[in-house]
């Protein structure tokens, strides 16, 4: 399982102290220099179009970063890299930094706190809100554990309290089939939340969210940032506007510029190909 | 929903039907066929016996394809062959049982005489034991399901194609079964058995131990996979058929739990088999071929796919069918077959277990509306 680096005075006994050093622990999130994810100089091509060029990006740890574009700029190719789905032609990935995310599983990946939100919300519509929850709880996933899995109180607390941040609370016994587009968003998100993730990436989450909705949406991704780090890719300026701490353009599969809302918004280049005059 | 123990597996009344079941089938039907006298209202007809016993050990089959089809999404239209691998490696048993009694006294089956074979290959060895006999019935479908199913899942083949080789290998076996020099007596395959476990296998009471061991090994392979279905991983399962990319960023690999299910359903199939032979006193390799592996899909459309009730009752229902239908119009019985399944998957995608839930739900409703609130 995953325990998380925060500062390495904090343990003493080991080798670590003895050589001064720092020892590398296999598996374990190292966020010490700040940064949790690294790509850098990542290339993919399908059949000759480079849909990520040279792409090179960092991500703080407990950043809330969105990240625009137009379409075919590359933005879900990125998470794709990310978690595993598609492998780069080359560049690196390295999630904190230790651990290459190029060498992983998508279910490694997801083990090691990466969780992704699908641009078309992507539930178990056959299970209850509860189910879902439940299953995409962080716990020892394989077969042998899901076969003699027993709730506990304790998943049960956590599972309600998701219920009540993803405001569900009403309906834990409804099949997902049968929830609204934007509870199916909150949905997925909650699901996210269920796995512990060190980092989320979330691919449209407002999409087909009602205004008020999207308002919510926003003020549980401002209370996310900190403790987890988001990355949002989203259309909605408005939204977009709402929870940007640090904006990132991408162009034809590179990173046409990065800032603050403001100054992304007055860049010559970003106002050309995206947002238009 | 989120409940617990074994007493979670079935409500009152479903735990009532299977204690009902397993008076049926240990206590009533063998008092029935040999207590009760022939001509007699209730006697039952060893006919009757053998083809419930047959019929008995198909709807095993059918829930082991519930299990993978119905649940986790994956047809194979391939377990018509872990059925017969299943059969065979009993077979091997009760040809080694035959002794010096076959056509040429001779201790090698009467094939390998023909072939003018000295010696049992050495794939042949220790199957003379009982025990060892009953270990490669779950060991020979388990490997073959676990290293196919392994290179399969890992590769991420899917749906159709998925299908289409798990047809390809059932056919590939039956041709290397066909062939003599295989070694298990080319297209006639295994028969003239005689005993198992030193009793004669053709008496009215072996004909009962065998049909109350096909019926207990069916309601042991529905309880098992009840409790598989309703467990955090039956969950996971029908989690990777609907959304099996989510399943994976989640945090499972679905390879283990595809694997889990697919080996275990083929183990079951072969247990099948093994009661199957016995009872109908031969094997070969006709049990193979595609069209069968084809039909036990349909068991499970006819009665219900993703139920576990449903497939035993498509089992019994086809089957029931076919035995009338060969006797009464044998040439038509295939365009039936073939109707049946159109007309099932036209009007009652759900099949008859669906269709009787929906008119149980339309009842509630009138009853509902019929009351004012």
């Amino acid at each position: 399982m995953t325990t998380v680096v925060e500062d390495e005075n904090q343990g003493t006994s080991g080798p670590a102290a003895i050589g001064g050093g720092r020892v590398i622990e296999h598996d374990v999130l190292d966020v010490t220099h700040g940064p949790i994810l690294y790509l850098d100089d990542i290339t993919v091509s399908f059949d000759g179009f480079k849909a990520l060029n040279n792409l090179t990006l960092t991500v703080e740890a407990g950043e809330l970063r969105c990240i625009i574009g137009p379409n075919g700029a590359g933005k879900t190719t990125m998470m794709d890299v990310i978690t595993g789905k598609t492998r780069p032609d080359s560049g690196t990935a390295f999630f904190g930094q230790t651990i290459d995310l190029l060498r992983m599983t998508e279910p490694q990946i997801a083990h090691a706190g990466i969780g992704r939100k699908f641009q078309k919300p992507t539930v178990f519509e056959q299970h209850t809100v509860f189910e879902n929850l439940e299953l995409a709880m962080k716990t020892d996933k394989r077969v042998r554990r899901s076969l003699f899995a027993k709730l506990d109180s304790a998943h049960g607390d956590l599972i309600a309290a998701t219920l009540e941040q993803i405001k569900l609370a009403q309906a834990p016994d409804r099949p997902a089939g049968l929830l609204s587009h934007g509870q199916k968003q909150w949905l997925e998100i909650g699901m996210l939340l269920m796995q512990e993730p060190r980092l989320l990436l979330l691919d449209e989450p407002v999409a087909g969210m009602t205004d008020a909705e999207t308002e919510r949406t926003a003020e549980l991704f401002n209370s996310l940032a900190g403790k987890h780090t988001l990355v949002v890719v989203e259309h909605d300026m408005d939204f977009v506007g709402a929870i940007a701490r640090t904006v990132t353009v991408l162009h034809e599969g590179s990173v046409l510029a990065e800032g603050a809302m403001d100054v992304v918004q007055n860049d010559e280049r970003v106002i050309e190909v995206y947002l238009g005059r | 929903m989120h409940r617990s123990g074994p007493g979670a597996l079935f409500g009152p009344r479903g735990w009532g039907a299977v204690i009902a079941a397993l008076i049926l089938i240990c206590a009533v039907a063998p008092l029935l066929n040999l207590v009760v006298p022939k001509g007699s209202l209730f006697h039952l007809s060893d006919f009757s016996v053998s083809l419930i016993g047959k019929i008995m050990c198909y709807a095993i089959v059918a829930l082991a394809m519930d299990l993978i089809w119905g649940y986790t999404g994956i047809l194979s239209l391939g377990h018509g062959l872990f059925f017969a691998l299943g059969g065979y490696a009993f077979g091997m048993y009760l040809m080694r049982s035959i002794g010096l009694d076959g056509v040429y006294k001779s201790p090698l089956p009467d094939f390998m005489v023909f072939l003018d074979w000295k010696a049992y290959p050495w794939y042949w060895s220790f199957t003379e034991h009982f025990l060892y006999a009953c270990l490669l019935v779950v060991l020979v479908p388990g490997v073959l399901a676990f290293v196919f199913g392994y290179f399969a899942f890992r590769s991420r083949i899917k749906g159709v194609y998925f299908s289409i080789i798990t047809q390809a290998m059932t056919f590939a076996f039956m041709l290397l079964f066909f062939r003599n020099d295989t070694g298990f007596g080319g297209n006639n395959g295994f028969t003239d058995f005689k005993r198992i476990l030193d009793y004669p296998i053709f008496t009215p009471q072996m004909r009962m131990v065998l049909f109350v061991l096909s019926g207990l090994a069916l309601v042991g392979t529905l309880l098992l996979a009840r409790w598989i279905v309703s467990s955090k991983l039956g969950r996971v399962l029908t989690a990777i058929r609907d959304a099996e990319s989510r399943v994976m960023f989640s945090g499972y690999d679905p390879l283990w739990y595809k694997l889990f299910i697919w080996t275990l359903s083929a183990v079951l199939c072969g247990i099948a088999g093994a009661l199957y032979v016995p009872q109908v006193g031969i094997i070969n390799p006709g049990e193979m071929s595609p069209a069968n592996s084809i039909e036990i899909a349909i068991w499970v459309a006819v009665g219900g796919r993703g139920t576990l009730i449903g497939p035993i009752v498509g089992a019994f229902l086809v089957n029931g069918a076919r035995s009338w239908f060969t006797v009464a119009f044998p040439e038509y019985w295939l365009f039936f077959l073939g109707a049946i399944f159109i007309a099932v998957t036209l009007f009652l995608p759900n099949g008859v277990v669906g269709l009787v839930a929906q008119l149980r739900a339309k009842r509630r409703e009138k009853k509902l509306s019929a009351k004012p609130a």
